[in-house]
């Protein structure tokens, strides 16, 4: 076999089934071998987009999306997609073709050294010089990339590597890593001190973050703060963890976050963060928040506990093991007081918005339209203004909900929600992006034409790169720097250039039968919602 | 700020040193010196970085240094319980006045002369670092030409923390 075949023949020992990317001579050995594979193929129309739709395929498997790009210009574009899925810890394993080994290093056409470019936002990276090494090498970066704290890995092969005769396929049974072992169990020592810290506690919560999805621990988050009787908060990513009406579930901390969930951060004296950075968008002041609080930190990557806030009780591990192993003790502590209170604060801290009816108020907007989405949805966030609104205002029950919160990609809704899509063909899939975002990845309207991919693209059109205009408009006191985007195109038209079908939503009048005519035909649509300009999330 | 010495034991494989030193500057830590060579098992190569920064950051490095795939083993070389040593040479002016003064210097320093010259001289010392600035400050009366320093590399005292390479 060749060393393309090698690959194609480990893609399928790992049951992969589909391969996002764009070719170019250097992946071509690759590109021919895969044409005798079940492995479906998605040409997406620029690299990094293939780096986001392997993101929301791989969210939605739970297993490392794929995409292979060619060398050179193909490789770079890739760079903010694997950036995204680090800063996010997204397991995926993204193949570069490379030139000829013998070329490498003599700056010939289409060479760039992407190992080396890539070397800060990868979990681990391969330079293959023996198409022999190929399975054992694929086998390794599938695990590396879904183990521990996802994350991308980049395996470059020179195109030589890809044609050369390599012998039949033997594809390893076991990982041997010498050097990389992550921990799975957490110290029952640790956890006992845990139970033990929170029967003293008086107002314990649960923030929780990406990691929770990222392990599978969503129902073992849930059994838990429902058998300690545990209120919950979440990060951005941390979103879609807990339905969103949940009587235990407060939403949203954080500088865009609830005002009553970061009263319930600051008032907690015991706080359990899962698989949640304590970054700097969650917790602003996390020597203020962390000063008298009783922090157990529950994290698979023991270089972020202590990392931005130290931890009383540090827990390394997965977060699956570690709340199922948690659960299984009984606790006598009893926080009905504190939920009350907890209540009672969002009770009487509304948010207060006054939409200007002439527009879509993008708030009232997105809260109807996840109450008609189906019950398991999948709602992707692009990044901006609308990112905010949909954290806050999109009602979760048994759905997802993908975004960018580490990276803050712009137009990361719709090539994740082309992935998302094609990993759950029986789901609906909505992305809602503003004006933008979505002009970063309008091109992927073709890919979901080409391959028939239904999902819904909502715009929030205010003509501004509303994010930017905001900040501007606290921090320069209205001085807008090039934040204008008239100019934009008229959605209509490119809906109608893209076969799609096309709805525009000006404002609030008759906004059920519009969300109906969106939603009811299982077709891909176009949405353009008007918004206010002047709008503040 | 706080000095540590952070013993890598890490797979021999092509790029690992560029991983290290890589993630010592995109995370901003500061780092003194950096040595590495082949360890006794071909397929491992021992690193000795000398760091600073405040307690957290020390962490921090530990932590970041231990998450990359290659490293195997992170060591820190306390002082008390470590030797650590450094090699230097170093090229200095010398007249037919001034060459017996040296000698005698680096005699005493048990440093020896590897290379004389009409006007130059090269020095070897090796030690550790106080015995290497304490012997750089006594040629400040001289000219030195070139100086070559390793960076320290060092080991644990005793064979407790032995990190055995066998599988």
């Amino acid at each position: 076999m060749t060393g393309a075949e090698l690959m194609v023949k480990s893609l399928e020992a790992e049951d992969v089934k589909y391969v996002f990317g764009y070719p170019g001579v250097a992946i071509c050995p690759f590109y021919d071998a895969i044409l005798d594979s079940e492995i479906k193929t998605v040409l997406i129309r620029t690299e990094q987009n293939a780096a986001h739709s392997a993101s929301g395929m791989a969210r939605m498997t739970g297993k490392p999306g794929v995409c292979a790009v060619t060398s050179g210009p193909g490789a770079t574009n890739l760079i903010t997609g694997i950036a995204t899925a680090f800063a996010d810890s997204i397991p995926l394993v993204c193949i570069t073709g490379q030139v000829n080994s013998e070329l490498i290093g003599s700056d010939v056409f289409q060479e760039a050294d992407i190992t080396g470019a890539v070397e800060s936002f990868v979990k681990y990276s391969y330079l293959v010089k023996d198409a022999k090494e190929l399975p054992r090498i694929f086998k390794e970066a599938f695990y590396i990339a879904n183990s521990g704290r996802r994350g991308p890995v980049l395996i470059d092969v020179p195109i030589d590597v890809q044609q050369a005769e390599a012998g039949d396929f033997e594809y390893p049974e076991e990982v041997k890593l010498r050097t990389y072992k992550p921990t799975v169990k957490g110290n029952v020592l640790q956890i006992k001190k845990t139970i033990n810290q929170l029967e003293k506690a008086k107002r314990p919560l649960i923030c929780v973050g990406g990691g929770v999805s990222l392990s599978g621990a969503q129902e073992e988050l849930k059994a838990l703060a429902e058998e300690f009787r545990i209120p919950v908060v979440s990060t951005m990513m941390g979103i879609s963890v807990m339905p969103t009406e949940h009587p235990l579930y407060y939403g949203m901390v954080g500088n865009n976050g609830f005002p009553w969930a970061n009263r319930a951060m600051n008032e907690a004296d015991l706080i359990m963060m899962v698989g949640a950075r304590v970054a700097d968008r969650a917790v602003n002041q996390p020597e203020r928040v962390m000063k008298d609080t009783v922090l157990i930190h529950i994290d698979v990557d023991p270089a972020e506990i202590g990392k931005n806030a130290g931890a009383t009780i540090p827990i390394v591990g997965d977060a699956k093991h570690i709340l199922k192993e948690i659960s299984e003790y009984e606790m006598d502590g009893e926080f009905d007081g504190w939920i009350k209170s907890l209540d009672e604060y969002r009770r009487t801290m509304p948010l207060t918005r006054t939409p200007d009816p002439a527009f879509v108020d993008p708030a009232e907007f997105i809260r109807r339209l996840s109450l008609k989405l189906e019950d398991n949805a999948v709602y992707v966030a692009d990044v901006g203004q609308n990112q905010i609104w949909s954290c806050k205002y999109h009602v979760v029950r048994n759905g997802r909900f993908l975004t960018t919160g580490g990276m803050g990609t712009m137009g990361y809704s719709i090539p994740a929600a082309v992935g998302a899509k094609l990993a759950c063909p029986d789901r609906q899939v909505v992305a809602v992006c503003g004006d933008g975002s979505f002009q970063m990845s309008m091109m992927e309207l073709a890919t979901m034409s080409q391959y028939g991919v239904k999902v819904k693209i909502i715009v929030l059109k205010n003509d501004y790169l509303g994010m930017v205009r905001q900040y501007q408009h606290f921090t320069y006191k209205d001085r807008y720097s090039v934040v204008d985007i008239a100019g934009n195109p008229e959605l209509e038209h490119i809906a109608a250039a893209y076969g799609m079908k096309f709805l525009s939503i000006e404002n609030m009048e008759g906004l059920d039968e519009k969300l109906d005519e969106l939603l009811s035909k299982d077709e891909s649509c176009l949405c353009r919602c008007i918004i206010d300009p002047m709008d503040l999330v | 700020m706080n000095r540590k010495v952070f013993q890598l034991l890490v797979e021999n494989s092509s790029g690992v040193l560029s991983r290290v030193s890589g993630l010592f500057s995109r995370r901003g830590y500061n780092i003194e010196s950096i040595t590495a060579g082949v360890t006794a098992d071909p397929k491992f190569t021992l690193i000795t970085i000398v760091a600073f920064g405040d307690d957290e950051i020390l962490e921090q490095i530990e932590k970041q240094v231990a998450k990359l795939v290659d490293v195997r083993n992170v060591k820190v070389l306390e002082p008390h319980d470590s030797v650590y040593r450094e090699l230097c040479l170093i090229k200095v002016q010398v007249s037919e006045q001034s060459r017996e003064g040296l000698i005698a210097i680096s005699n005493i320093f048990r440093a020896s002369i590897i290379d004389v010259a009409a006007e130059s001289m090269i020095i070897e010392l090796t030690g550790n670092q106080s015995k290497i600035e304490a012997f750089l400050g006594l040629l400040s009366g001289y000219t030195i030409l070139e100086l070559a320093r390793t960076g320290i590399t060092g080991l644990s005292r005793g064979s407790s923390d032995v990190v055995w390479l066998e599988e």
